[in-house]
């Protein structure tokens, strides 16, 4: 199978002030693959989500995100249209659920744009015609299939901030995927989860991948997860790129192990 | 050893009422000269009370104690109960007029308490669903009132006309203000509105040409019955509803069709709220209260969502503005004071945030408390200073807390 791009990075900077983030950074990620970022304690990764989704402007560079034939220039779109257009979603390292609705109404929300547009921006909606109906209850069933996939049908109807960590972090995915995106980019989701739970949330990943055809970019610090799902690593280190091959090729690149575990005095 | 604590407890309760007591209760300015009068009992008397009183809630059941804070109620209930009371809350108001309550005095209370139950309803969609806190919110009832006075009084516009007319001119001050304050969140936005509010009241007080200034202005129409106004004579060719039903005019008539129209006005709102809460829009509103960033990230347009979160509260100040406006006959100036804006604010907060019917009673409850208490008129202040006290301790998140979701999952 050819390999698809879908995102190109091309010499992102990052600055603030006279601290350089992310330094001349380029990088492509393809479609239908999982795509890791990992790299010590502030390499940058979080920096590059945020320049991707919209929440800081680079520097410098560019982020183009290809699909169906169109370019997106993620760097110039406003944070929303990013989301909202180029079909860019993200989950965050720490948990951002709208914490006081219930499970489903997060996954609702999600779907906020589809059904602004069949509720005839509210108004449709307001008058109770049949087209704001039938988006919703379509909606309320596709928000269904994806609470069976992480077993929270049960729990639909209860406030998210009740959940449990780790049920938490697997509707933070599920939201995400509501948008229905190109790329998902999921901020280090196994972050307080036990062995266990990283291994199911790790095999989560992998069936969105192989069920929705779309790209994921991973920034994990669990080994165990990024060895065993990636198909390919891209590993920073003060902003800079180190490392961009398989799992099993970065396992055993001298840079990365110096990255991580520093260099031996002679 | 069970004495113990509670007693420490009430001893330091003590010494602060004392520490407080001394400069506050201790000393008393005498009316005249300079000079003043002590009166140290009192002091004494402060902290003892204070100390029974620690003592007591120190021994008090469980329940009643004040470690409840904290605890973030967020039950979800099928809400039969606040159906059963906001159906029997409907048609008390729908029957009140024809009860033995019914009075002069009583119907226009009725229609004031309607109107802060309005007021309340629009700032729960600002304050309640999309947590924008908003303390200059008199501004656009003051904007409503004074376009239907102006209006009336320049081009001669009715109360029927207006109504809708005010409430567009009221959101379109709700844009206005929305779009300076869109990226301030919290304290500042705080404080930019209320800015805004006493803005709106200075330019009120001093554009003597436009508004008439500190002297307002009167003679603002009655709402009419289709067309015929209420009185006991009318010019040529005016039919009045007395004639139209053959009944003799009576004053009391004016008034329980000006309590029967706010009520209408009251519960199209209601309606409206309840509906929106379940459109995209509603939900939108909330998700921005619970987190702007995520609902960016899904391709919420924070702009939109808060200009129409905006605009909707500022639209049902106006109707309240006009039906404050037809009450009254007269506006001014100091009728949209910021005590207006706190009041509406507490009536928000003390009913529960996002509650329609926890709003609707805070908002009976403190429009009409201070006419019961006529008599306690000089304790009012700390009457209610008590009340928010109380419900600050035993029920943090307001009278009614229960939130029902917009959206259920339908199980086979």
């Amino acid at each position: 199978m050819t390999r698809l791009p879908l995102l190109a990075v091309e010499n992102l900077s990052m600055r603030f002030g006279g601290v350089i983030a992310v330094d001349d950074l380029s990088f492509t990620a393809y479609q239908h693959e999982i795509t890791a970022i990992i790299g010590p304690n502030g390499a940058g990764k979080t920096t590059v989500f945020n320049c991707l989704t919209g929440f800081y402007r680079p520097t410098d560079g560019s982020l183009v995100l290809m699909s169906d034939g169109r370019d997106f220039r993620l760097e110039r779109l406003q944070g929303y249209r990013i989301a909202r257009h180029a079909g860019v979603a993200r989950t965050f390292q720490n948990v951002r659920l709208f914490a006081g609705m219930t499970v489903l109404e997060n996954l609702v929300v999600a779907q906020h744009v589809v059904l602004t547009r069949a509720s005839g921006y509210n108004i449709g909606g307001l008058l109770g015609l049949k087209r704001h109906r039938d988006a919703e209850r379509a909606a309320i069933a596709r928000a269904r299939e994806w609470l069976d996939l992480i077993d929270l049908t049960e729990r639909a109807d209860e406030v998210a901030g009740n959940l449990p960590y780790g049920a938490q972090r697997r509707l933070e995915i599920v939201r995400a995927m509501c948008t229905g995106p190109r790329l998902l980019c999921v901020d280090e989701p196994a972050a307080g989860l036990n062995p266990h739970e990283s291994a199911d949330l790790a095999q989560f990943l992998v069936s969105i991948r192989d069920r929705y055809g779309i790209g994921i970019l991973l920034i994990e610090h669990d080994m165990s997860v990024v060895m065993g799902i990636s198909d390919h690593v891209v590993v920073l280190n003060y902003g800079r790129k180190v490392a961009d091959a398989s799992p099993a090729e970065v396992r055993r690149d001298p840079a990365v192990i110096k990255a991580y575990l520093g260099e031996e005095d002679d | 050893m069970r004495w113990a604590p509670p007693l420490k407890d009430a001893g330091c309760a003590a010494l602060v009422a004392l520490t407080l007591a001394f400069p506050l209760i201790g000393f008393q300015t005498s009316d005249a000269g300079v000079g003043f009068t002590t009166r140290f009992a009192w002091v004494g008397v402060a902290a003892v009370v204070v100390f029974v009183g620690r003592l007591l809630l120190g021994f008090a059941p469980q329940r009643f104690r004040l470690h409840q804070r904290g605890v973030r109620s967020t039950a979800v209930s099928d809400g039969k109960f606040v159906k059963l009371a906001a159906a029997a809350l409907i048609v008390f108001a729908v029957l009140l007029p024809v009860t033995p309550l019914a009075s002069r005095r009583s119907i226009d209370l009725a229609t004031l308490a309607l109107i802060y139950v309005i007021l309340g309803w629009g700032l729960n969609v600002v304050v309640g669903l999309a947590g924008l806190l908003d303390l200059g919110y008199v501004a656009f009832y003051a904007v409503g009132a004074y376009s239907f006075a102006l209006a009336a009084q320049w081009y001669h516009l009715s109360f029927w006309e207006m109504l809708p007319l005010s409430g567009m001119t009221a959101a379109m001050a709700g844009i206005l203000l929305g779009i300076p304050v869109l990226r301030l969140r919290g304290d500042y936005l705080a404080i930019v509105t209320l800015g805004f509010g006493e803005i709106v009241r200075i330019v009120l007080n001093n554009w003597t040409a436009v508004t008439g200034g500190p002297n307002g202005v009167g003679d603002i129409p009655r709402p009419t019955v289709f067309g015929m106004p209420i009185a006991s004579g009318a010019p040529v060719g005016v039919t009045t509803f007395n004639q139209f039903v053959g009944i003799a005019y009576d004053p009391m008539q004016r008034l329980i069709w000006l309590y029967y129209v706010a009520l209408a006005v009251a519960l199209a709102i209601n309606w409206y709220s309840l509906h929106i809460r379940r459109l995209p829009v509603g939900r939108a509103w909330e998700a921005m209260r619970e987190d702007e960033i995520a609902c960016r990230a899904l391709g919420l347009n924070p702009t939109t969502i808060k200009l129409s979160a905006f605009a909707t509260g500022a639209m049902t100040g106006g109707f309240a503005g006009v039906l404050f406006a037809a009450r009254a006959g007269f506006v001014s100036p100091e009728s949209f004071n910021f005590q207006e804006s706190a009041t509406v604010l507490s009536i928000v907060v003390l009913g529960g945030m996002g509650s329609q019917l926890g709003v609707a009673l805070a908002a009976v409850i403190l429009a009409t408390l201070p006419e019961f208490g006529r008599e306690f008129a000089q304790y009012r202040m700390l009457i209610f200073g008590a009340a928010m006290v109380a419900i600050m301790i035993w029920r943090p998140r307001g009278i009614f807390t229960v939130r029902a979701p917009s959206v259920r999952l339908d199980r086979p």
